[in-house]
């Protein structure tokens, strides 16, 4: 009966999602605020039931319901409760609900949102985000329904996949959805502007909290799933380059220009025109991640089993949203007016370089993402780009970038005094460059460019730290006048500022890989094995059984030179309901590095043994949350909770003719 | 905002006019892309990697030398092991074969008769030293190149062990 409700509930929400576009849009068109309003109610109703319906499937499958045939097929009564739970969206359909779940939240948010929208402005923001969920739950409902029932119904499932069986999988996808499809609202509110021909610096004040939201997200997303990848496929690899994580990255890039080009439009009026086009694209680019995981061109741990089917219905939503909305622009983004004029080297002149850079690093990305499979499409020749490629391309566009990153930030708005910011920068430059000659120096005849990238991290977060100090001390007297110039200091400067230092924290763990070390060997027990700084000995090897695996566990007591650590554990897993083996890699983090162990095959008495320093890889991981606190602080701004500047003329309401 | 700066006087000549200003954006932009593209050609030159089967290799006249991908079925009885952490086993297409040698660990779910897709350079009289095999997430899953590969050679089985049942990897 709960399964039937759940399907029922959903498909009451495609219902209320087709008046959410069109009796909002259909009050726009007719200037009518009753018409409009409907919007929000819409939005609020749909997503109680599209929470209704998650409810549903939650409940199925935490109570093992094997006449559901999506449970049968991803689930397994003997697992612990928090992976039955999980299990919801460890897979395709259910997945999809996830998505349409923080898809019609969003909707819900932007209705609940306190009124400093202008009503026209929610209303075709409420009508096109209606749309997008009208897609997406009609894709759910006829090629992906999660509440298929299965008859008769076995007496056990078939068990989710053991690689996904992990903590990470219940942090991973839904920080990451919330991320890809927050990005939906700047689309609806990209669209709405264009509908209604008029788009001003109260625009951007209003989607810029949404895009940080997003964006934040994302990056948690990101670097979660990166972190769940280091240590669950037990190789030491972090970020491979493969299109399902571009897939995630290039909306990243090109969120993290809309940042940027919003606050040019909110402070000066400028960039309005770009700005529009960069909403339109990043959420292209979340559409388009979704039609490259779930559709079946690639192969991935991500892709779960496809259906053609579902591949051209995913295709067909990425044509008619991306199509529709570049059309939409092409037409109507010339009636917008021009926005004001600004100096080159000014802040928002650094902003529009920050702009340009990170369009062209996504677009390095997209070229590799998506070459192979035009390649393969066109010729039949089958080819991978991997981190070669984005090394040789993706790099050289970052660096440049960040090189100037702390310059930009201290530039003043309207007209910049190029020098002075490059002076403010002196001392963290040469810092910057002193450490990076000493690392090249202690470490002569080691890699050449990793110390080039410290420095470079190292930059970053001095640059961040010197745009703070100055805005604190400058002019201050005494450290009671600093104390509260740094408390009136907005958080969106603080969120800056951390979110550019975390960048570099990010650096300074991504160049610090370059000194990682690797060894293998065949271990039987009281033998040692040593790489870098770590050695293992093994202790012994002994069996184990959990809830729904057995596993032979291999003890290792770990030393730091001659210092002994906590020992650790690694494991070869195998998952009876489907007889798969698995690895799990014992990680010791030793401060910011990690001594990471993961097993092979048992052989000649004794067993494989690969072990690896990390140094500092923790910050890699740490960075990101830096940059995810940064966006976050910068989310609780003041100016983001105060009304939005009225406009004086009273017809803010009326029809104005686009300029 | 940054801390205020004194407003210099900006001299007349140095004021540019909206269009000069345009001018630059666009020339700003042009030159980033410019050597965006640069650098993009020179990298698919050098550093992309072609993906062959056993039979293929043969067809296409591969240069020994060549850095590539090589997929198909792990050739049953083949494996050998030793010295050391050196392994070494067949990959086949059902039409030919290639001996491919690697030293490191195998992935959770390399066996016998099912398929593979490994990293390395083609040394030339059917050899092939890997330097990765590429690991496989699912028991069910078949490498998609493996899949069409076989499928080229007429060896395809859909209901047999080779079935892409749920395509679900990441390499």
């Amino acid at each position: 009966m709960i399964v039937e409700i759940g399907h029922y509930a959903l498909a009451l929400a495609l219902g209320v999602s087709v008046i959410q576009v069109l009796v909002p849009f259909w009050g726009v068109v007719r200037q009518d605020r009753a018409l409009a309003s409907v919007g929000s109610s819409a939005a609020l109703i749909s997503f109680a039931l599209v929470a209704l319906s998650f409810a549903a499937l939650v409940a199925s499958y935490v109570r093992s319901d094997f006449s559901v045939s999506n449970v049968v097929a991803n689930s397994h009564s003997a697992q612990p409760l928090i992976y039955k739970f999980t299990s919801v969206w460890g897979n395709h359909e259910g997945s999809m609900l996830l998505w349409v779940l923080i898809l019609t939240l969003f909707g819900a948010l932007v209705a609940l949102s306190r009124n400093t929208l202008p009503p026209r402005l929610r209303a075709g923001a409420l009508s096109a985000q209606g749309l997008v969920a009208v897609a997406f739950l009609a894709f759910t409902l006829f090629t992906s329904n999660p509440f298929q029932r299965l008859s008769p119904a076995p007496a056990e499932g078939q068990d989710l996949n053991p690689i996904l069986q992990d903590l990470g999988l219940a942090i991973h996808p839904p920080l990451l959805y919330v991320g890809y499809v927050g990005f939906s609202i700047t689309y609806a509110f990209a669209v709405a502007a264009l509908i209604d021909g008029r788009i001003d610096a109260m625009w951007a004040r209003a989607v810029r909290p949404w895009t940080l939201l997003a964006w934040t997200f994302l990056t948690l997303g990101i670097a979660m799933g990166s972190y769940w990848a280091y240590y669950e496929l037990g190789w030491g690899g972090w970020w491979f380059w493969d299109p399902v994580e571009n897939a995630s990255f290039m909306p990243w890039i090109a969120g993290t220009a809309l940042i940027h080009s919003t606050v040019v439009m909110e402070k000066r009026d400028a960039l309005k025109v770009w700005t529009i086009l960069l909403a339109i694209l990043t959420f292209s680019l979340s559409l388009l991640g979704t039609f490259i995981v779930r559709s079946g061109v690639l192969t991935s741990v991500h892709s779960f089993a496809s259906d053609p089917a579902r591949g051209v219905f995913i295709l067909l939503i990425l044509v008619f949203f991306v199509g529709g909305s570049l059309a939409l622009f092409a037409w109507r983004a010339p009636l917008l007016r021009q926005g004001g004029l600004f100096a080159p080297v000014s802040r928002e002149g650094a902003l529009v370089v920050n702009n340009i850079f990170l369009a062209t690093a996504c677009a390095t990305v997209f070229v590799g993402t998506l070459y192979p499979l035009v390649l393969e499409m066109v010729t039949g020749d089958k080819i991978s780009v991997g981190a070669p490629f984005y090394n040789a391309t993706f790099v050289p566009v970052m660096v440049p970038l960040l090189l100037i990153l702390p310059i930009g930030q201290s530039l003043a708005w309207k007209r910049g005094d190029l020098l002075g910011a490059a002076q403010r920068n002196a001392a963290a430059f040469g810092v910057s460059v002193l450490v990076a000659l000493a690392l090249i120096a202690f470490t002569h005849g080691g890699p050449v460019l990793a110390p080039l990238g410290i420095g470079l991290g190292v930059f970053l977060v001095l640059g961040a730290a010197v745009d703070l100090g100055e805005r604190i001390v400058a002019r201050a007297s005494g450290w009671r006048a600093m104390l509260s110039r740094a408390k009136g200091l907005p958080r969106s400067a603080w969120g800056t500022a951390l979110a550019h230092a975390g960048v570099g924290i990010s650096i300074i763990g991504i160049a610090a890989a370059a000194w990682s070390s690797e060894a293998i060997a065949v271990l039987k027990p009281g033998e040692r094995l040593t790489s870098g700084r770590y050695t293992v000995v093994l202790e012994g090897v002994s069996p184990r059984t959990g809830p729904n695996f057995r596993a032979e566990v291999a003890r290792f007591q770990l030393f730091s030179g001659e210092k002994e650590l906590a020992p650790l554990e690694a494991s070869k897993r195998i998952y009876t309901a489907r007889s798969m083996p698995t690895t799990e890699a014992g990680i010791r983090t030793d401060w910011l590095s990690q001594a990471y162990v993961s097993l092979g095959e048992a052989q000649d008495g004794g067993v494989a043994v690969r072990l690896y320093d990390k140094p500092l890889i923790l910050l890699i991981w740490i960075g990101s949350i830096v940059m995810a606190l940064g966006g976050g602080l910068s989310l609780t701004d003041r100016r983001f909770r105060l009304a939005a500047p009225k406009r004086a003329t009273p017809a803010a309401a009326a029809p104005q003719p686009a300029e | 905002m940054s801390i205020a700066q004194p407003v210099r006087p900006v001299p007349a000549k140095r004021r540019l006019t909206r269009k000069q200003r345009r001018l630059v954006l666009i020339a700003a932009a042009g030159a980033v892309l410019f050597f965006a593209a640069g650098l993009v050609l020179f990298a698919m030159r050098d550093t992309i990697v072609f993906f062959y089967g056993p039979t293929e290799i043969t067809e296409k006249g591969v240069a020994p030398g060549t850095r590539m991908r090589l997929g198909g079925l792990v050739e049953a009885g083949s494996v050998q092991r030793g010295p050391g952490q050196r392994v070494s086993f067949a990959v086949t297409d059902s039409t030919s074969s290639v001996r491919v040698t690697y030293d490191g660990l195998l992935p959770d779910l390399f066996r016998e008769g099912q398929g593979v897709v490994t990293e390395g350079v083609f040394e030339g009289a059917g050899r092939f030293k890997a330097d990765s095999v590429l690991a496989k997430h699912d028991e069910t899953y078949m490498p998609r190149e493996v899949a069409d590969a076989l499928k080229k050679q007429g060896h395809w089985q859909p209901d047999g062990s080779a079935a892409p049942a749920s395509p679900a990897a990441k390499p």
